[in-house]
Protein backbone atom coordinates (compact mmCIF):
# COMPACT_ATOMS: atom_id res chain seq x y z
CA UNK A 1 0.00 0.00 0.00
CA UNK A 2 1.98 3.55 -1.04
CA UNK A 3 0.68 6.28 1.70
CA UNK A 4 1.50 9.94 0.49
CA UNK A 5 2.87 12.05 2.37
CA UNK A 6 3.51 16.17 2.31
CA UNK A 7 6.66 17.59 5.13
CA UNK A 8 5.97 21.53 4.89
CA UNK A 9 8.13 24.37 6.58
CA UNK A 10 6.38 25.35 9.98
CA UNK A 11 4.72 28.27 9.73
CA UNK A 12 7.81 31.56 10.49
CA UNK A 13 10.83 29.75 9.72
CA UNK A 14 12.66 31.11 6.83
CA UNK A 15 12.32 29.30 3.29
CA UNK A 16 15.16 30.82 1.03
CA UNK A 17 14.44 28.85 -1.76
CA UNK A 18 10.72 29.73 -1.55
CA UNK A 19 11.20 33.20 -1.41
CA UNK A 20 13.55 32.70 -4.49
CA UNK A 21 10.60 31.23 -6.60
CA UNK A 22 8.37 33.16 -5.51
CA UNK A 23 10.52 36.54 -6.78
CA UNK A 24 11.15 34.80 -9.70
CA UNK A 25 7.54 34.16 -10.61
CA UNK A 26 6.66 37.73 -9.73
CA UNK A 27 9.64 38.81 -12.77
CA UNK A 28 7.92 36.49 -14.66
CA UNK A 29 4.64 38.96 -14.43
CA UNK A 30 2.94 36.63 -12.28
CA UNK A 31 2.31 39.68 -9.99
CA UNK A 32 -0.13 38.43 -7.94
CA UNK A 33 1.86 35.78 -5.94
CA UNK A 34 2.23 36.87 -2.29
CA UNK A 35 3.84 34.03 -0.96
CA UNK A 36 5.58 30.48 -1.86
CA UNK A 37 6.80 28.01 0.60
CA UNK A 38 8.24 24.58 -0.64
CA UNK A 39 7.89 21.03 0.69
CA UNK A 40 8.43 17.77 0.00
CA UNK A 41 6.37 15.10 -0.89
CA UNK A 42 6.67 10.96 -0.09
CA UNK A 43 5.53 8.46 -1.29
CA UNK A 44 6.24 5.32 1.29
CA UNK A 45 4.92 1.69 -0.35
CA UNK A 46 4.37 -0.19 3.08
CA UNK A 47 4.17 -3.75 3.20
CA UNK A 48 0.57 -3.57 5.04
CA UNK A 49 -2.60 -4.33 3.48
CA UNK A 50 -4.76 -2.29 6.53
CA UNK A 51 -4.32 1.25 5.48
CA UNK A 52 -5.03 2.12 9.06
CA UNK A 53 -1.80 0.76 10.34
CA UNK A 54 0.04 1.53 7.60
CA UNK A 55 -0.81 5.25 7.98
CA UNK A 56 0.19 4.52 11.87
CA UNK A 57 3.46 3.20 10.67
CA UNK A 58 4.26 5.77 8.15
CA UNK A 59 3.43 8.72 10.81
CA UNK A 60 6.28 7.20 13.09
CA UNK A 61 8.97 7.25 9.82
CA UNK A 62 7.77 11.18 10.14
CA UNK A 63 8.19 11.33 13.49
CA UNK A 64 11.79 9.36 13.31
CA UNK A 65 12.96 10.33 9.85
CA UNK A 66 11.12 11.67 7.45
CA UNK A 67 10.79 15.20 9.23
CA UNK A 68 12.84 17.35 11.18
CA UNK A 69 10.01 17.69 14.13
CA UNK A 70 12.10 21.29 14.84
CA UNK A 71 11.08 23.23 12.08
CA UNK A 72 8.99 20.64 9.47
CA UNK A 73 5.10 19.65 9.75
CA UNK A 74 3.95 16.24 8.18
CA UNK A 75 0.68 15.53 6.39
CA UNK A 76 -0.69 12.21 6.17
CA UNK A 77 -2.62 12.22 2.95
CA UNK B 1 45.27 10.80 24.35
CA UNK B 2 43.62 8.71 21.74
CA UNK B 3 40.59 10.34 19.28
CA UNK B 4 38.74 8.16 16.39
CA UNK B 5 37.09 10.29 13.32
CA UNK B 6 33.85 8.95 11.99
CA UNK B 7 33.73 8.45 8.37
CA UNK B 8 30.13 8.32 6.26
CA UNK B 9 29.99 7.93 2.72
CA UNK B 10 30.28 11.60 1.34
CA UNK B 11 32.52 12.99 4.19
CA UNK B 12 35.56 15.36 3.03
CA UNK B 13 37.01 16.45 6.01
CA UNK B 14 37.61 13.13 7.22
CA UNK B 15 41.32 12.72 6.58
CA UNK B 16 42.05 16.97 6.85
CA UNK B 17 41.17 15.96 10.38
CA UNK B 18 43.38 13.20 10.62
CA UNK B 19 45.74 15.30 9.66
CA UNK B 20 45.46 17.41 12.07
CA UNK B 21 44.77 15.52 15.47
CA UNK B 22 48.04 13.49 14.70
CA UNK B 23 49.88 16.77 14.20
CA UNK B 24 48.93 17.85 17.82
CA UNK B 25 49.39 14.54 19.27
CA UNK B 26 46.21 12.80 19.36
CA UNK B 27 46.86 8.96 18.69
CA UNK B 28 43.59 8.96 15.93
CA UNK B 29 41.88 6.05 14.29
CA UNK B 30 39.60 6.48 11.38
CA UNK B 31 36.03 4.38 12.41
CA UNK B 32 33.87 3.58 9.30
CA UNK B 33 29.99 4.20 9.94
CA UNK B 34 28.79 0.79 9.11
CA UNK B 35 31.03 -0.29 12.47
CA UNK B 36 28.99 -0.95 15.91
CA UNK B 37 31.69 -0.38 18.46
CA UNK B 38 33.93 2.69 19.03
CA UNK B 39 37.88 2.19 19.98
CA UNK B 40 38.96 3.46 23.21
CA UNK B 41 38.48 7.24 22.73
CA UNK B 42 38.72 10.14 25.05
CA UNK B 43 37.42 12.00 21.70
CA UNK B 44 35.09 11.31 18.80
CA UNK B 45 34.80 13.57 15.47
CA UNK B 46 32.47 13.86 13.09
CA UNK B 47 33.88 15.46 10.70
CA UNK B 48 32.86 17.76 7.71
CA UNK B 49 31.59 16.97 4.30
CA UNK B 50 28.32 15.68 2.60
CA UNK B 51 27.36 12.40 4.16
CA UNK B 52 24.79 10.52 2.25
CA UNK B 53 24.64 13.46 -0.08
CA UNK B 54 23.07 15.69 2.17
CA UNK B 55 20.01 13.44 1.39
CA UNK B 56 16.55 14.26 2.98
CA UNK B 57 18.37 17.12 5.23
CA UNK B 58 22.01 17.40 5.61
CA UNK B 59 23.07 14.82 8.54
CA UNK B 60 19.85 13.07 8.85
CA UNK B 61 20.67 9.97 7.18
CA UNK B 62 23.80 9.69 9.05
CA UNK B 63 22.26 10.49 12.25
CA UNK B 64 20.68 6.74 11.60
CA UNK B 65 23.87 5.48 11.03
CA UNK B 66 25.03 1.98 13.12
CA UNK B 67 27.98 3.45 15.28
CA UNK B 68 25.59 6.82 15.84
CA UNK B 69 24.30 4.57 18.66
CA UNK B 70 27.69 4.00 20.07
CA UNK B 71 28.13 7.80 19.87
CA UNK B 72 25.68 8.73 21.62
CA UNK B 73 26.49 6.09 24.28
CA UNK B 74 29.75 7.71 24.62
CA UNK B 75 28.64 11.14 24.60
CA UNK B 76 25.63 10.29 27.22
CA UNK B 77 28.78 9.24 29.78
CA UNK B 78 30.33 12.51 29.33
CA UNK B 79 32.66 11.67 26.54
CA UNK B 80 33.99 14.76 24.23
CA UNK B 81 31.88 14.73 21.10
CA UNK B 82 32.87 17.35 18.53
CA UNK B 83 31.23 17.89 15.48
CA UNK B 84 32.91 20.36 12.57
CA UNK B 85 30.16 21.42 9.84
CA UNK B 86 28.22 18.20 8.37
CA UNK B 87 28.93 16.65 12.11
CA UNK B 88 27.13 19.22 13.64
CA UNK B 89 24.33 18.86 11.37
CA UNK B 90 24.51 15.49 12.04
CA UNK B 91 24.42 16.16 15.79
CA UNK B 92 21.63 18.09 15.86
CA UNK B 93 19.52 15.35 13.61
CA UNK B 94 20.45 12.76 16.64
CA UNK B 95 18.87 15.29 19.05
CA UNK B 96 22.12 15.09 21.07
CA UNK B 97 21.88 19.13 20.41
CA UNK B 98 19.42 20.97 19.76
CA UNK B 99 18.04 23.07 17.40
CA UNK B 100 18.67 22.54 13.32
CA UNK B 101 21.23 24.18 10.48
CA UNK B 102 18.81 25.32 7.57
CA UNK B 103 19.64 26.85 4.12
CA UNK B 104 22.20 29.92 4.55
CA UNK B 105 19.72 32.71 4.19
CA UNK B 106 21.42 34.15 0.68
CA UNK B 107 20.81 30.73 -0.62
CA UNK B 108 24.74 30.82 -1.83
CA UNK B 109 27.48 28.53 -0.51
CA UNK B 110 29.77 30.25 1.57
CA UNK B 111 33.41 29.56 1.71
CA UNK B 112 35.60 32.23 3.61
CA UNK B 113 37.48 32.45 6.66
CA UNK B 114 35.53 34.06 9.15
CA UNK B 115 36.15 35.33 12.83
CA UNK B 116 34.60 33.92 15.81
CA UNK B 117 34.11 34.84 19.56
CA UNK B 118 34.65 32.77 22.22
CA UNK B 119 32.09 32.77 24.28
CA UNK B 120 32.51 30.08 27.29
CA UNK B 121 35.82 28.70 28.50
CA UNK B 122 34.51 26.70 31.35
CA UNK B 123 34.51 23.45 29.71
CA UNK B 124 37.29 20.66 27.85
CA UNK B 125 37.16 22.39 24.29
CA UNK B 126 38.52 26.26 24.97
CA UNK B 127 39.81 25.86 28.83
CA UNK B 128 42.71 28.33 29.19
CA UNK B 129 42.84 28.84 25.51
CA UNK B 130 44.42 32.51 25.24
CA UNK B 131 42.47 34.34 22.47
CA UNK B 132 38.77 35.57 22.80
CA UNK B 133 38.65 36.03 18.76
CA UNK B 134 39.64 32.99 16.66
CA UNK B 135 39.62 33.44 12.45
CA UNK B 136 38.48 29.96 11.18
CA UNK B 137 36.89 28.59 8.06
CA UNK B 138 33.88 27.97 6.78
CA UNK B 139 32.30 25.99 3.78
CA UNK B 140 28.76 25.43 3.98
CA UNK B 141 25.61 25.81 2.55
CA UNK B 142 23.58 24.85 5.42
CA UNK B 143 24.59 26.51 8.48
CA UNK B 144 22.33 28.77 9.22
CA UNK B 145 21.15 27.59 13.35
CA UNK B 146 17.65 27.96 14.37
CA UNK B 147 15.97 26.82 16.96
CA UNK B 148 12.75 27.48 18.64
CA UNK B 149 12.22 30.54 21.25
CA UNK B 150 12.59 27.95 24.19
CA UNK B 151 15.85 26.26 22.90
CA UNK B 152 17.46 29.72 22.29
CA UNK B 153 16.75 30.77 26.17
CA UNK B 154 17.89 27.37 27.49
CA UNK B 155 21.14 28.14 25.55
CA UNK B 156 21.47 31.48 26.44
CA UNK B 157 20.82 30.71 30.40
CA UNK B 158 23.08 28.32 30.83
CA UNK B 159 25.83 30.21 28.88
CA UNK B 160 25.73 27.36 25.76
CA UNK B 161 26.28 29.31 22.81
CA UNK B 162 30.25 28.25 22.50
CA UNK B 163 31.25 30.68 19.40
CA UNK B 164 29.29 33.74 17.85
CA UNK B 165 30.48 34.76 14.52
CA UNK B 166 32.07 38.44 15.04
CA UNK B 167 34.44 41.05 13.13
CA UNK B 168 38.09 40.81 13.69
CA UNK B 169 37.68 43.13 17.14
CA UNK B 170 35.14 40.66 18.66
CA UNK B 171 32.18 42.52 18.27
CA UNK B 172 28.95 40.31 17.57
CA UNK B 173 26.70 42.09 14.87
CA UNK B 174 24.22 41.76 11.92
CA UNK B 175 27.23 42.64 9.70
CA UNK B 176 29.55 39.69 11.27
CA UNK B 177 26.83 36.84 10.52
CA UNK B 178 27.51 34.93 7.18
CA UNK B 179 25.02 32.80 6.72
CA UNK B 180 21.62 34.16 9.60
CA UNK B 181 22.38 32.10 12.12
CA UNK B 182 19.76 33.02 15.00
CA UNK B 183 22.11 35.43 16.88
CA UNK B 184 25.18 34.80 15.04
CA UNK B 185 25.69 31.38 16.40
CA UNK B 186 28.79 29.50 15.13
CA UNK B 187 28.56 26.59 17.50
CA UNK B 188 26.94 25.17 20.51
CA UNK B 189 27.34 22.83 23.72
CA UNK B 190 24.77 20.70 25.10
CA UNK B 191 24.04 21.48 29.04
CA UNK B 192 26.82 19.26 30.04
CA UNK B 193 29.63 20.72 27.57
CA UNK B 194 30.99 17.46 26.61
CA UNK B 195 29.37 17.96 23.02
CA UNK B 196 30.48 20.60 20.69
CA UNK B 197 28.97 21.31 17.54
CA UNK B 198 30.22 23.96 15.14
CA UNK B 199 30.38 24.97 11.81
CA UNK B 200 33.24 26.32 11.36
CA UNK B 201 36.63 24.35 10.27
CA UNK B 202 39.42 24.32 12.84
CA UNK B 203 41.38 21.65 11.02
CA UNK B 204 41.78 24.29 8.05
CA UNK B 205 43.96 26.37 9.93
CA UNK B 206 46.83 24.54 11.07
CA UNK B 207 49.86 26.06 9.29
CA UNK B 208 51.12 29.48 9.48
CA UNK B 209 52.37 29.49 5.35
CA UNK B 210 49.03 27.86 4.10
CA UNK B 211 46.30 29.65 6.20
CA UNK B 212 46.12 30.33 9.83
CA UNK B 213 47.21 29.11 12.91
CA UNK B 214 44.12 29.43 14.86
CA UNK B 215 42.78 25.96 14.33
CA UNK B 216 46.35 24.89 16.16
CA UNK B 217 45.89 27.22 19.14
CA UNK B 218 42.02 25.10 19.59
CA UNK B 219 43.93 21.80 18.81
CA UNK B 220 46.86 22.02 21.04
CA UNK B 221 44.29 23.58 23.96
CA UNK B 222 42.03 20.85 23.68
CA UNK B 223 45.02 18.18 24.13
CA UNK B 224 46.24 20.09 27.03
CA UNK B 225 43.09 20.37 28.35
CA UNK B 226 42.86 16.57 27.88
CA UNK B 227 45.73 15.36 29.84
Amino acid sequence: MKIKVIVTLKNGVLDPQGKAIQQTLNGMGFSSVNEVRQGKFFEVDVNEKDEAKAKIKVEDMCKKLLANLVIENFEIL
Amino acid sequence: MNSSVIIFPGSNCDRDMDVALKKFGFKNEMVWHDDEQLPKSDLIVLPGGFSYGDYLRCGSIAGKSKIIKSVIDFAKKGGLVLGICNGFQILTETGLLPGVLQQNKNIEFICKNVFVKVNNKNNKYFNSIDKDVLELHIAHNEGNYFCSGDELKMLEDNNLIAISYCNKKGEVNENSNPNGALQNIAGIFNKEKNILGMMPHPERMIDKFLSGEDGSIFFTNLLNNLK
